[in-house]
C-alpha cells in the first residue's frame, strides 16, 4: 500500500467542463511538443500528399496543394495526455476537397507520415467538415516541431489522430490500428467519451 | 521554447522501466538494430517520451527498437526493432 | 564482475526524509532514511514516486548525490512548470515519506580502483551524479587525477559551491558561467565549446575516461568534442537529462 505523500497533488486539476473541456482535461495556454521521434525536415519541392487504396488515386505536389481551396478554422484540440488548448487557428485543405478527388468506397483510412508514424480513422470522421490537412497555424507556416509542412487536423478526436508530418491516406476496408493504437490506445479516440485506451 | 533535441534522452532515463519489464538492470545490455546493424548499449540509445509511451530508437538510423506503453495497469512491450538484446 | 555486487531492490520502498538542505535558490538536497538500504554505486539514480490523496501518482528519476556509505541523498532542482520538483524542493519536510526504487543504473557509474584520469563534465544539475563520483573518490582514497568542468548560468546557480571551492587533492574544478559572471571573473564565460574542452580535457595519451551529464544538447556537444579530440567513444559515458532535470 503506497504511502500518501502529504500535501502532494497533481499540477493541473481538470477544468470545469462547461461544454468545452472534455472529461479529465485541463486547459493550457502552451502548445506542448510531443514527439516519438526526430523531427523530419521534408523539403517542399519533395513533398507530396497522396490518397491511394480506392478505385482511383490522387496526389498533389506542394504547389498543387497550395492551389486547392483552403479554409481558416478555429478549433479546440484535446491531447490524450490531458491538456486541451482552446481556439487554435489553422489554415488547411478540407478532407472533403481531397477525398472528392478519388473514387472509393472504403470505410477506413490509415494516415501515413514522414518518420513512419501512422494512425487509423473512419472516413466518416474525415468528411462533412470535420477534418483538414493543415499547413498554417496561428497565422504562420506550420512549424516543423508541430508537424510542418502539413499535418492532419481532426479536432473532434484525441490529438494523436491529428498526425504530424502527414503525407497521405491509404483507404482500407478494415480498421487497422496505427502506431499508438497497436500499443493499446483506443481505435476511435473520442475525448467526450474519454476513449483513451482500448476497452474504454 | 526548448530546441526539440533537448526533449530526447537516453536509456539511462528508463532504467527503472526496464527493470520492471525485464526484471533486471538493462542499461548496459547490448542491443543490435534490426535495420542497420548498429550495436549500442541501451544507455546510449535515443529515448523519446511523448507522454503516450516510451519510444527507443537507434541513434544511427532512427529505426524504432523498443516501444513501451503503460496503461490500465498493463505494460505493452514491443522489441521487434531489435535484432538482438544481450544483457 | 567488479562493481555488480550491489543489487538494488527492484521494488518500491518507503523512504523517510531525514533532512533537507537548500543548495541554491532553486535546488535542495534531500537526505533519506531507507530501512535495509543495500547501498549504491556512484553515478546511479533513484526513481521517486509520489501518491496524492486522490490516488494520482507521479514518478521521476533523480541522481543520487551521496557517495556509497554516506547517508542516501538526492539533489533536486525546482522547475518552474514542474509537478514533482516544486513539491520536493518546497513542501517536503523531515519525517515525510516518499517511495523510492533503486539504485538504478549500471552504465553511468564509476568504481575504484582505476588508473584512468577522470574528466567530469557537468551541465547545470548534471553535476549531481558527478559530485557523488568525486565524494566516492575521496572516501576510497583514490588518487586518480580528476577534473570537473561545470557549466552553470551564474555563480548563484552553482550547486555544492562551498564543497567544490575546496576540492580534494588531485581534483580541479573549472567553471564556465554562461549568463552572468561576478565582478572580476577571469574564468570561462561562455557555453562549453570545442576549444574549451580541448583546454580542459586530459590528453588522450593518458587513457582518460569521461562522464558527461546534463541537458541533452550539452551532453551531445561535449561528447562529440571529446571524440573529435581522440577520446574513444566507449570511454565517454553520457547521461542526458532532457531539457531539464526531469520535472
Amino acid at each position: 500500500m503506497s504511502p500518501i505523500s502529504r500535501g502532494f497533488h497533481r499540477r493541473h486539476q481538470a477544468d470545469e467542463p462547461a461544454g468545452r473541456v472534455p472529461p479529465g482535461q485541463y486547459v493550457t495556454k502552451d502548445f506542448p511538443v510531443l514527439s516519438a521521434g526526430p523531427t523530419p525536415h521534408t523539403r517542399l519541392e519533395n513533398w507530396t500528399f497522396s490518397i491511394d487504396g480506392g478505385q482511383t488515386a490522387a496526389s498533389w505536389t506542394w504547389t498543387e496543394f497550395q492551389a486547392l481551396p483552403a479554409e481558416k478554422v478555429t478549433v479546440d484540440i484535446h491531447c490524450v495526455t490531458r491538456w486541451s488548448k482552446l481556439d487554435t487557428a489553422w489554415t488547411g485543405v478540407s478532407l472533403d476537397t481531397l477525398l472528392a478527388a478519388v473514387s472509393y468506397d472504403a470505410p477506413y483510412v490509415l494516415a501515413f507520415c514522414d518518420g513512419g508514424y501512422t494512425t487509423n480513422l473512419p472516413v466518416a470522421d474525415l468528411t462533412g467538415g470535420q477534418a483538414w490537412v493543415a499547413y498554417s497555424y496561428d497565422g504562420g507556416p506550420l512549424p516543423a516541431e508541430h508537424g510542418g509542412p502539413a499535418r492532419l487536423l481532426v479536432p473532434h478526436l484525441y490529438f494523436w489522430k491529428s498526425a504530424k508530418w502527414v503525407r497521405g491516406l491509404r483507404l482500407r476496408d478494415v480498421d487497422e490500428p496505427g502506431f499508438w493504437e497497436m500499443y493499446g490506445y483506443h481505435m476511435y479516440g473520442d475525448p467526450w467519451r474519454e476513449q483513451r485506451y482500448a476497452g474504454d | 521554447m526548448e530546441p526539440l533535441e533537448d526533449l530526447v534522452v537516453d536509456g539511462n532515463a528508463i532504467g527503472g522501466l526496464l527493470i520492471e519489464v525485464f526484471g533486471t538492470e538493462m542499461t548496459t545490455a547490448v542491443g543490435t538494430c534490426g535495420s542497420c546493424g548498429m550495436v549500442a548499449q541501451v544507455a546510449e540509445l535515443a529515448v523519446y517520451r511523448p507522454g503516450l509511451g516510451t519510444v527507443v530508437r537507434c541513434r544511427n538510423c532512427g529505426n524504432v527498437l523498443m516501444v513501451f506503453v503503460q496503461a490500465r495497469g498493463v505494460t505493452c512491450v514491443d522489441l521487434r526493432g531489435l535484432a538482438s538484446l544481450v544483457s | 564482475m567488479a562493481g555488480t555486487a550491489v543489487r538494488g531492490r527492484l521494488t518500491w520502498q518507503t523512504a523517510t526524509v531525514s533532512s533537507v538542505a537548500d543548495e541554491t535558490a532553486r535546488v535542495r538536497t534531500i537526505t533519506l532514511s531507507v530501512p535495509d538500504w543495500a547501498g549504491h554505486r556512484a553515478g546511479q539514480h533513484l526513481d521517486v514516486r509520489l501518491t496524492a490523496d486522490d490516488g494520482y501518482v507521479a514518478e521521476r528519476s533523480y541522481s543520487i548525490a551521496s557517495a556509497p556509505g554516506e547517508p542516501l541523498a538526492i539533489t533536486v532542482e525546482r522547475l518552474d512548470d514542474g509537478e514533482v520538483s516544486p513539491y520536493l524542493t518546497e513542501d517536503l519536510r523531515p519525517d515525510d515519506e516518499i517511495e523510492i526504487r533503486g539504485p538504478i543504473g549500471g552504465y553511468f557509474v564509476w568504481d575504484p580502483p582505476g588508473q584512468a584520469p577522470l574528466l567530469l563534465l557537468a551541465g547545470g544539475s548534471g553535476v549531481v551524479p558527478l559530485r557523488a563520483i568525486l565524494r566516492h573518490r575521496s572516501r576510497t582514497g583514490s588518487s586518480v587525477p580528476a577534473r570537473l568542468l561545470y557549466s552553470a548560468r551564474s555563480l548563484g546557480e552553482v550547486i555544492y559551491q562551498a564543497e567544490l571551492a575546496q576540492p580534494a587533492d588531485g581534483v580541479e574544478v573549472i567553471y564556465t558561467l554562461t549568463r552572468e559572471q561576478p565582478p572580476g571573473w577571469s574564468g570561462y564565460a561562455r557555453r562549453v565549446d570545442q576549444p574549451m574542452v580541448a583546454e580542459v580535457a586530459w590528453p588522450v595519451a593518458r587513457a582518460p575516461v569521461a562522464y558527461a551529464c546534463g541537458p541533452t544538447n550539452f551532453v551531445e556537444a561535449v561528447a562529440a568534442d571529446l571524440v573529435a579530440l581522440g577520446y574513444q567513444p566507449v570511454k565517454v559515458k553520457t547521461e542526458r537529462f532532457g531539457a531539464t532535470g526531469g520535472g
